[in-house]
This record gives structure tokens, C-alpha cells and sequence, in this order.
């Protein structure tokens, strides 16, 4: 199908690459229907666009290029509501947040994306752990080499 | 609202399997504990709403320059 998107033009995107988040995402209860856009040629980008709504998009990144190991729990609830049958099904995402200043950007470890391939389901998960912060710094202050 | 008045090491039992101990009562704090079963979710409230206020904030820019952020990732 063709989606309208924030950041190109429309996109043509598959059937099986459109996601539903069976709640909605905390902040836009009422969108349901997003498509995961994915940006392969340089890194892992990938891009949630809201296929009701032109204005929401989310940029998503694998936790494992900004973490070393990002082990969390999946509450049962979760693996109810997306009929979770093999952890190997759920695909990893955290939410970039992208200020204008590009390197004070953070990424969201508290409140990951779970999506169920097998079904395309899927939530926002925010962990009991209070080892993830909701503003993890994706570039560390005194690394900056321009 | 339900309102109870409890002391410390008074619980409340909700349903059949969530139990709520006050632990301790001090001048401006109460500590609580919670014995629930796993599959119940149980965070601080303005958790939730951070959790928001993130999302919100994150879909907020109108265009984001992706070739620079792709060069600043890629260092």
C-alpha cells in the first residue's frame, strides 16, 4: 500500500510491513496502524510512520548498536496481548529522541518497541528495570571529535 | 475513590491475589509493598506520563537533516 510519510514522499510498503499496536503508543492512544519503514543502506534506521496520521513518526534503532547488552524482560502480559510464541518472533526497538541539536540526541531504553513477526503486533514496553533511563545520551559528552 | 485508613503493617487485599503492605509511614512519605502476580504491570504513575512526554517530544521535529544524523551515528 501507498503511505503518505513525514520525513518522503509516499512510500509504497508492503502488507506484511505494516504494524498494529494493539494499544496504541502511550502519547497517540488513538493510532493503531503504523508501517516500519526500514533504512538498511547506512546503519539500522528504521522509521514507525503512523499510516492515520502523516505528522507521527517515530525513528527507530536495534538497541544493540547503542548498548553492549540489553537484556529485558517481556512481561506475560505483553506475551498475551502479542500472542508471543518464541522470543526469537520479537524484534528489538528503542525510540530515538532527535533534538535539533543532532548530538544531544537520546534514545528511549526505558520504554522499548516489541514487535511479534509473526503476527505484527506490537507494544511499547516499559520495563520495571530502572537500570534503562528514558534519556540515555546516544553520544557521550567528550567524544565529540568535530 | 475508595479512601482507607491504614497503619503500618496494615495491608488491603485487592481481588484475590494482590496484596498492598504499608511498610513504613514517615512525616511525607509512605512506603508500600506490593505482593501481585507477576503478569500484573506495576510502575510509578508519572512514569507513564514521561513515558509520553518522550513520545511527543520525539515525533516533534518537522525535519530532521537524516544524511547528518547518519554521519554523526556513523563515527
Amino acid at each position: 500500500m501507498l503511505v503518505k510519510t513525514k520525513f518522503f514522499n509516499e512510500v509504497e510498503v508492503d502488507g506484511d510491513e505494516i504494524v498494529t499496536f494493539v494499544e496504541g503508543i502511550p502519547g497517540f492512544k488513538d493510532l493503531k496502524r503504523y508501517a516500519l519503514i526500514k533504512q538498511e543502506d547506512v546503519l539500522d534506521f528504521s522509521y514507525l510512520q503512523s499510516v492515520e496520521d502523516v505528522g507521527v513518526c517515530f525513528i527507530l534503532v536495534p538497541p544493540a548498536i547503542l548498548v553492549g547488552n540489553y537484556d529485558i524482560e517481556i512481561s506475560d502480559d505483553t506475551v498475551k496481548k502479542l500472542d508471543i510464541e518464541k522470543p526469537e518472533d520479537v524484534e528489538l526497538y528503542v525510540i530515538l529522541t532527535i533534538p535539533e541539536d543532532i548530538r544531544a540526541m537520546t534514545a528511549n531504553l526505558k520504554a522499548p518497541i516489541l514487535i511479534n513477526r509473526k503476527n505484527n503486533k506490537a507494544v511499547q514496553e516499559i520495563l520495571q528495570d530502572d537500570a534503562y533511563s528514558i534519556t540515555h545520551r546516544v553520544i557521550k559528552e567528550g567524544d565529540a571529535s568535530c | 475513590m475508595l479512601v482507607l485508613t491504614r497503619k503500618s503493617n496494615e495491608s488491603i487485599l485487592i481481588g484475590d491475589d494482590i496484596e498492598i503492605v504499608i511498610v513504613e509511614v514517615s512525616e511525607d512519605k509512605v512506603k508500600i509493598g506490593i505482593n501481585a502476580p507477576r503478569s500484573t504491570k506495576i510502575f510509578r504513575k508519572e512514569l507513564l506520563k514521561q513515558v509520553e512526554d518522550e513520545n511527543i517530544k520525539s515525533t516533534a521535529p518537522g525535519n530532521i537533516n537524516i544524511s547528518e544524523l547518519k554521519d554523526i551515528i556513523k563515527k
